[in-house]
């Protein structure tokens, strides 16, 4: 797949909405496009369904080019953000809908539509109507009206997003593992980081139109390319440098916390103006004055307790930075007061390097 | 919580309905009364009714009143739905104003509608002249007259059906191997059908008791029901013709009791 999109904006100047977008989904895979809202995501979901056409550039679904083909000429099925259930059909005949359209015989269907209501475990609400039944209950319909169809590619459009967070979280591992079973290509938009993050094998974090990152979950949490990335999943401590040296094991880089070292030295040159990333939880507050490598003064503004977790709000060479410390009573130090002065270490391991945007 | 209303309440209420329905009550009972001339019973009778469907120019008006209400129910049904349908699918830049100019003709007072179909007729017949044509008023002034007030309540029935059910309903039917065609019979159109029905029933009653609009633009020569009864209350209020106005109602109540359980409104999806 590699795509262009642009609308006209009411003002009458386009707009691009995809940009440049070059994805190749591997089949089977759970896939997850990952976004704030109006990032294109579920533009380009639609440009896969169909429903969109790309103003340049190619949708090719396994092997066959589909540019241009109508939905209902493509075996890619959707499950919709509201649902999109029939109202005035049973749950039954809703699933059936799909097979029915193609002509599949009546008693075929049947065994297809009752072994698809099971699947999803909802076989019991089969001649109800959708308006007798409860949100998690409707979600479990569409998508058994999808999967029953066998599409090569199963799409689903931010389908969580209208439940309960417990709910939410009972139906992403449903979801996944559905999924492993059916062994079929999912293609999940969400601007949930932390739902892409558990469900997905891999995914494309998207910004303004473009692809940013993409990736396996833990590549994206640990290695973000961009700013972007490093912030939208997870959160981020961003500090700004210029790089002194390079050598084997790494580079040091200048920064308004004095010289801080990293591992990840890789294509660096001294003298480039580069941004450090690194992960709240990776920081470590000591409290004694010895600076060995990579420490910085730092002064405690603010703490907020979260439960299973202290977050430490630190004020260090004029930067705001964030701590975060597990709230384990063993191994850590013991709890930081307010104004307290700290020694921050930053594992070198731990300082990402990323691309100027 | 049940709230008893308080007795005055209830007797205000019973007021307002008694001056809404005694006229027509009246009308109703003196149908059946046996007496020749007006206001004093005389006894009970149905020979009115009997009466009515002897005479000549009653039985054509009544073929005239049900002819021009189908045949304009079916063309106002067909296009009404069509404006409901593109009103709730497509975002249209002036889509307020053009739900608005729907609303227009059923808010104008009825003699202003017949005055200016009765000019546009006018207007339109001096165009054909001078290609050598002509044409009287007549059914056809009168039918293409109840189409265009008919039209709006189609549309507005239907509109209000549909609305609540978004434009992902098409896209899911399709997004399910069903051709645009298919998805409209088998999806959009047994959602709007209950608006489509309720309308054209609406829209039938409207028709079956138009007076105003009816007499500027029927002519001579050609009478519907409501406007021969007013030629011959013209006369004097005889009993043939409060049979005739009974029934009258009767045919319209039924039809808007029949609308309405269609409209009912539905569970929420």
């Amino acid at each position: 797949m590699d795509v262009f999109k642009s609308f006209r904006s009411p003002s009458g100047g386009e707009t691009r909405v995809l940009d440049d977008i070059d994805l190749d989904i591997r089949r089977g895979e759970f896939f997850s496009l990952l976004g704030p809202s109006g990032c294109g995501k579920t533009t380009l979901l639609r440009i896969l369904a169909g429903f969109e056409q790309p103003d340049a550039g190619q949708v090719i679904i396994g092997g066959q080019d589909m540019t241009g083909v109508p939905p209902h000429l493509r075996n890619v099925n959707t499950v919709f953000q509201s649902y999109a259930l029939f109202p005035h059909l049973s749950v039954q005949d809703n699933v059936a809908f799909g097979l029915k359209m193609k002509g599949v015989p009546a008693a075929q269907a049947r065994t297809r539509v009752m072994q698809a209501l099971e699947r999803v475990r909802i076989a019991d609400f089969a001649s109800r109507r959708p308006d007798q039944l409860s949100g998690g209950q409707r979600q479990r319909v569409a998508l058994a009206r999808a999967i029953v169809n066998e599409p090569q590619v199963l799409l689903l459009d931010e389908p969580l997003s209208a439940l309960d967070l417990k709910l939410r979280k009972e139906l992403q591992v449903e979801l996944a593992n559905l999924q492993e079973s059916l062994g079929m290509t999912f293609v999940f938009v969400t601007h949930d980081q932390e739902e892409a993050l558990v469900m997905s094998d891999r995914i494309a974090v998207m910004n303004r139109g473009r692809v940013e990152q993409l990736g396996r979950a833990e590549e994206l949490y640990e290695r973000p390319r961009t700013a972007f990335v490093a912030n939208f999943l997870g959160s981020s401590n961003l500090i700004e440098g210029t790089v002194l040296s390079v050598d084997g094991k790494g580079a040091t880089v200048q920064t308004v916390h004095g010289p801080l070292r990293t591992t990840h030295g890789e294509g660096l040159r001294p003298g480039q103006n580069v941004t450090l990333s690194v992960r709240p939880e990776k920081l470590r507050m000591e409290r004694d004055d010895e600076t060995e490598g990579n420490e910085i003064r730092a002064t405690v503004d603010d703490i907020v307790y979260t439960g299973a977790e202290n977050q430490y709000l630190l004020r260090a060479g004029g930067q705001q930075l964030v701590v975060f410390q597990l709230n384990a009573d063993i191994g850590a130090d013991e709890d930081f007061d307010y104004e307290e002065q700290v020694a921050l270490y930053l594992p070198p391991d731990n300082l990402v390097v990323l691309e100027e945007a | 919580m049940i709230r008893r209303t308080h007795p005055a309440l209830s007797v205000w209420a019973w007021l307002v309905y008694a001056f809404l329905y005694l006229p027509i009550i009246v009308l109703v009972v003196f149908s059946f009364n046996d007496s020749r001339f007006g206001a004093t019973w005389a006894g009970f009778t149905t020979k009115w009714y009997g009466v009515l469907f002897a005479r000549a120019d009653v039985r054509e008006a009544l073929t005239n009143t049900l002819t021009v209400a189908v045949v304009s129910t079916l063309i106002s049904t067909v296009l009404g739905t069509l404006v409901g349908l593109g009103l709730w699918r497509y975002t249209l830049r002036f889509r307020t104003a053009l739900t608005g100019l729907l609303v227009l003709p059923i808010v104008i007072p009825d003699v202003v509608m017949g005055v200016s179909l009765l000019m546009f007729y006018a207007f339109v017949r001096s165009g054909l002249e001078r290609l050598g044509w002509t044409f009287d008023n007549g059914f056809w002034t009168v039918l293409l007259a109840h189409v265009t007030f008919q039209i709006s309540y189609v549309a507005l029935t239907v509109r209000s059906r549909l609305a609540g059910y978004g434009p992902e309903l098409e896209e899911a039917a399709r997004d399910l191997g069903a051709t645009g065609l298919r998805s409209f019979t088998h999806v959009v159109l047994p959602l709007a059908l209950p608006g489509v029905l309720a309308g054209a029933l609406l829209a039938f009653t409207l028709s079956l008791d138009d007076f105003v609009v009816t007499y500027f633009t029927s002519g001579s020569g050609f009478s519907t029901l409501p406007v021969l009864i007013y030629t011959n209350v013209k006369r004097g209020v005889t009993p043939d013709i409060n049979a005739l106005s009974a029934l009258l109602v009767l045919v319209t109540v039924v039809a808007i009791v029949a609308a309405n359980a269609l409209l009912r409104p539905r569970r929420q999806p």
